[in-house]
């Protein structure tokens, strides 16, 4: 800001001496409309946060607690004990669970990633015949949601009896065709055709070339194309949901909701419930608010240009 | 690099002879690098698609006494659709997510692109802060996020409904009128921030020259973001837009998980419960296949109807 202004002082003198304070008013709002907007900002804050707030002060309490004192402050906190009776809970359970979430997206977003930067940069610098049609094709893939899909993959699924086995949450997981429409974006403005002409006639194989250079070169719309291929696998319920039955495979997500349905029978879960939650939240949560700038960036790529 | 290039290329005697491995080498190319994800992407996506139209087109019939003999598939043409349609509770479930679009999807976007803006006139302190705090609940799963808001939807248990009795209203959240609105606020709180970090990335791309030119004409702040901002992050609002509506319409997660919770959430609250009801409760996968074939073709109509609207008022 203090850099434009200084251009604008140098490019036009006159209106500089006249009244140098005025002309910044457009980027710079009075004091009143400061602290309205500040005001406006806060309360937003509050919406946003409040229920992470009840959730890290309603995993202090114990059950009795729960119930009967108010959510917004601590009564006698005993974090440990309920994050130990989730951890312990049922032999242990949870950390299969939360491995199991692991796994379903820590393989699911890798592969996913490589695979679809791969389709994006073969569609965008290598010509052949239906090249557009197949980008269309992956393209209305994009519009369709995940839940539209669970149903039909169920009923394919259970016919190839892949129902409830470990690949019938991974293998959806592993197709990304926004990851697909980033690439061809991303790799048609990052990947000079000089460079990849100069490597060939340098005797560099197309998959060297690939896994060399352009993956390097294509590395924040990987980042990008990574990071919403995890969150869309770890928060995926609907998919688990209908393909599941066997608890050893659950994700944290289907965990969770099933001990959330039985909370009528075994009300010692509320507590676990909760607790659990906030450990499956939190490590998100840092990972959402460290990485925002690669998540900005990617969405500059894929929303603006395209 | 550029310059190797270029002197090798003035009909230099090595290319032609290289020509006919290089094309081999390219088909090859073409195969590994799109070959896998064209593989996976046809039978997650696209076969999934034609099995539910097979699905939806076809029906069971029993044969034998009382129904209980062999069973054969057998092409029923569109009375799946047609039962789909006739049933009151799959179209009233229809026209309450269309409700639900109509209201939740402007509110968020509006709220979404308030945010934005106003994030972008504040000045630099705070603003991480406030932009990181926004944006967090769209690392929450949608599960925990509905049990966490039905925790605070709970008379009892929730801090807001004490609040709101203090001050002598009757919060009713899970109440039959309410409740469709109780979901809406946990999809709004999900995804307001997610939607806002996509316009602020469209108003960091804006040409910063523009706003200095607003400033040397002495335009105000509110004119700045009327005249220049919100027409230029249009783009960004549309997109924000049509992405919202097809996923509200797809509504399955919040209800499921807020129903043992009141009364008025019935099986058939949303299409998509509807169709998981019918597949799972009922074991009608040719009704349940119908259903979720319509609840798309309604999605694909209202965005693109949308979209065919905001491009004709550009006009």
């Amino acid at each position: 800001m203090t850099a434009d202004t200084d251009v604008a002082t140098a490019d036009s003198p006159a209106a500089g001496n006249r009244d140098p304070r005025r002309r910044t008013s457009a980027s710079a709002p009075s004091a009143t409309s400061r602290i309205l907007l500040t005001a406006g900002l806060a309360v937003a804050a509050i919406y946003f946060l409040f229920p992470v707030y009840w959730l890290v002060i309603a995993a202090t309490k114990s059950r009795d607690d729960l119930f009967g004192t108010s959510g917004v402050t601590l009564s006698d906190p005993q974090l440990l004990t309920n994050l130990r009776a989730v951890v312990e809970y049922n032999g242990g359970i949870f950390g299969r669970w939360a491995l199991n979430s692991l796994l379903y997206s820590g393989v699911g977003a890798v592969v996913a990633t490589v695979l679809s930067i791969a389709a994006g940069y073969c569609l965008a610098k290598f010509t052949f015949r239906g090249r557009e049609a197949l980008f269309n094709v992956f393209l209305a893939g994009v519009m369709i949601p995940g839940t539209a899909l669970a149903l039909p993959l169920f009923l394919l699924f259970s016919r190839l009896g892949l129902v409830n086995t470990y690949w019938a949450v991974l293998l959806p997981a592993l197709v990304s065709p926004f990851g697909a429409y980033l690439g061809r974006i991303y790799a048609t403005a990052a990947v000079p055709d000089s460079l990849l002409e100069a490597a060939r006639l340098d005797g560099a194989g197309e998959f060297r070339i690939f896994a060399t250079i352009v993956l390097r070169l294509m590395a924040p719309a990987a980042v990008t194309v990574l990071l919403f291929q995890f969150i869309g696998i770890w928060n995926n319920f609907f998919l688990p949901l209908i393909m599941l039955s066997d608890p050893d495979l659950y994700p944290m997500t289907l965990g969770l909701f099933s001990w959330n349905s039985v909370t009528d029978r075994a009300p010692e879960l509320y507590t676990a419930v909760i607790a659990g939650a906030l450990l499956s939240v939190v490590p998100l949560m840092i990972a959402i608010v460290s990485l925002q700038r690669f998540w900005r960036a990617g969405l500059t790529e894929g929303s603006v240009k395209g | 690099m550029t310059t190797q290039t270029s002197t090798q290329a003035p009909g230099t005697p090595a290319r032609p002879r290289t020509a006919a491995p290089n094309r081999r080498g390219r088909r090859l190319a073409i195969l590994g690098l799109l070959g896998p994800f064209t593989l996976l992407f046809a039978a997650t996506i696209a076969l999934p698609i034609f099995y539910a139209l097979y699905e939806s087109l076809t029906g069971v019939e029993r044969s034998g006494p009382l129904g209980r003999g062999t069973t054969s598939t057998i092409f029923v043409g569109l009375s799946n659709f047609a039962d789909a349609l006739s049933d009151e509770a799959f179209v009233a479930s229809l026209g309450r997510v269309l409700l639900f679009a109509v209201v939740q999807v402007p509110v968020m976007i509006v709220l979404a692109t308030a945010l934005a803006l106003m994030l972008d006139a504040a000045s630099a302190r705070g603003v991480r802060f406030f932009r990181s705090a926004y944006f967090l609940p769209y690392g929450i799963p949608g599960v925990i996020a509905s049990l966490l808001w039905g925790f605070l939807y709970t008379p009892g248990l929730s801090p807001v409904v004490d609040l709101a009795q203090a001050v002598g209203l009757q919060a009713d959240f899970l109440g039959a009128d309410n409740v469709l609105w109780s979901i809406a606020n946990i999809v709004t709180w999900q995804y307001a921030g997610y939607n806002m970090l996509v316009i602020i990335a469209q108003l960091k791309s804006i040409d910063p020259d523009l706003f200095e030119a607003a400033s040397i004409d002495g335009a105000s702040a509110w004119q700045v973001v009327t005249r220049i901002k919100l027409p230029l992050i249009r783009p960004a609002i549309v997109l924000t837009t049509v992405f919202t509506i097809i996923g509200t319409l797809q509504l399955f997660g919040e209800p499921l998980i807020l129903r043992p919770l009141t009364g008025s959430i019935t099986s058939t609250y949303t299409p998509n419960l509807a169709a998981y009801n019918e597949a799972f409760a009922n074991n009608n996968y040719n009704l349940a296949a119908a259903e979720s074939v319509l609840l798309a073709l309604v999605a694909c109509a209202f965005s693109f109807g949308f979209l065919k609207l905001v491009n004709r008022s550009e006009k």
